[in-house]
């Protein structure tokens, strides 16, 4: 019962924030709308069971992603009137990809047979006695799934390269600070004492 | 009959479960918020004694209840929203700072077994809960609509965001060597840490370095000084909480006590022991678990406050050069060598 309010609470929420992403005029509002639904998703999975799905959903997406999305988003000059003035123009295009997008899902799913990838592959069994299912995804994850997680870690390490790659310039005459050579600077390597004569000067 | 137990006999299972986790929860925070009252005043005494000062000692006996007076002042004012401002935003921001400041308490355990919400996952919890820390500040920077809170706001969420991977990379490596997610695993994982004598992970060699580097990554991520960069008095008047008056503001100032008192819990649970005492001895184990902790929760506020009082404001490149080029290579390294201790000189992963 408890189970069945929570699910409608976190769906319906859920539901509500996804719209108001795209309805809302100001795009910070839409990226703290999206940052609703990322919390209602975590939601509906603890309501599965899965308190570690959950867990980094909120850490991976809310903690880290939606906050760069924030920070590029707020920065942003944005001139709403030039924002809508354009939107007869270009709902024509709007629609047409809207449509492709809807059909191709409704093909998708009109072919969608349940259970007939795992009828293939063979299904992953619930966690052993005494194992949590943390440990289990952590076991599956390095064995039998080790392929395709590892190729997904050099997919996104990849992406990482090519970002610092196209961002990255060398800066000629920037004055560094380095903080080694200040913590090894003594006394006796920067301060000298002398006396000079009257009429001289001091040579440094 | 446990203590839910009880009110399910009296209000049936879904009310009485209801009711008895009120009061569980208002028992958690209404000592916090008290907790708070005192840190406030605590601070400012140990930040005056630092500097020679007498501190607050006018409002009721040695100044104890200054923090009460500024807060019935700060009830009493008037609550001025900016003109420019975005309303909603503005006004939820405050909200949100306070509201997870508390929610982080749930998994906190003072005690064997005294703890709210024993986790599987606690430690993710504590995780994701401090990672969503940084809204409320980004929030109230973006809707005040002004330049100071917005560099502010800024700031603090690149700030957070950098000391948050290598925070995630010093849990891992304490999770590694507990074997778990729940804190009062990790707690009991540390009894007779070393040679069986001393309880807590600071004492082990292993996890020493990263107990240093959890300490200075705390002060980060609850911007104290010398890294209260998003509040800069000097640079920014004070960040993100300029536009704020009344109770806004003080659910700002609230809510990051709670989680530098937070952190002041989390040391000791992760770290030193929790509720153990620090050496294996038997005697030691008649002092109760809960005096234990809150004792060592002391001791971490203080070097808190003491840090304040003596360490100068770090510039933000060098806090940004801290984080990424010496936390976050540092801490990936450590997880590495832990890990590989574990694997090849203990049968924890056999």
């Amino acid at each position: 019962m408890t189970a069945v309010l929570a699910f409608y609470l976190f769906a319906g929420i859920l539901l509500t924030a996804g719209t108001m992403v795209i309805l809302s005029k100001n795009p910070v509002h839409s990226v703290l709308w999206l940052i609703v639904a990322f919390f209602n998703a975590s939601g509906l999975f603890i309501l599965l069971g899965a308190e570690f799905l959950a867990m980094l959903l909120l850490i991976v997406y809310v903690g880290a992603v939606a906050v760069l999305f924030l920070f590029v988003v707020m920065m942003l000059d944005i001139d709403f009137a030039e924002l809508r003035a354009g939107f007869m123009r270009h709902l024509p295009v709007g629609l047409a990809v809207a449509a492709i997008i809807l059909t191709e899902m409704l093909l998708a799913v009109g072919v969608w047979q349940p259970g007939a990838g795992v009828a293939i592959y063979g299904a992953v069994g619930a966690p052993p006695v005494g194992m949590s299912n943390t440990q289990w995804i952590g076991s599956l994850l390095y064995t039998r799934y080790l392929f395709v997680f590892q190729s997904a870690g050099l997919v996104l390490l990849t992406s990482m390269i090519g970002a610092i790659v196209l961002t990255h310039r060398q800066r000629v005459g920037t004055k560094r600070q380095n903080i080694g050579a200040q913590v090894a600077r003594t006394p006796a390597s920067a301060v000298h004492a002398e006396k000079p004569k009257v009429g001289e000067g001091v040579a440094l | 009959m446990t203590f839910t137990g009880h009110f399910q006999g009296w209000f049936g299972a879904g009310w009485g479960w209801f009711a008895a986790n009120l009061i569980l929860v208002l028992a958690i925070v209404l000592p916090v918020m008290l907790g708070v009252a005192m840190a406030v005043y605590a601070d400012r005494k140990i930040w005056a004694a630092m500097q020679m000062r007498r501190g607050p000692n006018v409002v009721g006996p040695f100044g104890l209840l200054q923090t009460f007076a500024d807060a019935a002042k700060l009830f009493l004012k008037e609550t001025i929203i900016p003109s420019g401002a975005s309303r909603g935003v503005f006004l939820l921001a405050p909200m949100i700072s306070f509201v997870l400041a508390l929610a982080i308490w749930a998994v906190m355990p003072f005690d064997a077994g005294v703890v709210l919400a024993d986790l599987n996952v606690g430690l993710l919890y504590i995780f994701a809960i401090s990672s969503l820390g940084v809204y409320g500040i980004i929030m109230s920077g973006w809707a005040s609509n002004s330049k100071y809170p917005f560099l502010g706001g800024l700031r603090s969420a690149a700030q957070m965001v950098s000391y948050e991977v290598s925070m995630g990379f010093i849990l891992v490596s304490v999770m590694l060597y507990a074997q778990s997610f729940n804190l009062s695993d990790i707690v009991m994982a540390q009894k007779g840490n070393v040679l069986g004598i001393l309880n807590g992970n600071i004492f082990n060699p292993l996890l020493f370095p990263m107990g240093i580097m959890f300490f200075i990554t705390a002060l980060a991520e609850t911007n104290r000084p010398p890294f209260d960069l998003p509040e800069a008095d000097s640079e920014l008047v004070a960040g993100y909480q300029i536009e704020y008056s009344s109770m806004s503001f003080a659910l700002f100032f609230l809510g990051e006590y709670a989680n530098v008192l937070f952190m002041c819990a989390l040391i000791p649970v992760l770290f030193l022991g929790g509720w153990l005492p620090p050496f294996d001895w038997w005697p030691l184990y008649y002092i109760p678990g809960f005096v234990w902790m809150l004792a060592k929760m002391a001791f971490m506020f203080f070097v808190f406050a003491w840090v304040k009082a003596t360490v100068p404001r770090y510039r933000y490149d060098q806090l940004m050069r801290l984080g990424w080029k010496v936390f976050l290579p540092l801490s990936l390294f450590w997880v590495v060598v832990v890990s590989g201790w574990l694997m090849f000189f203990t049968d924890k992963f056999a």
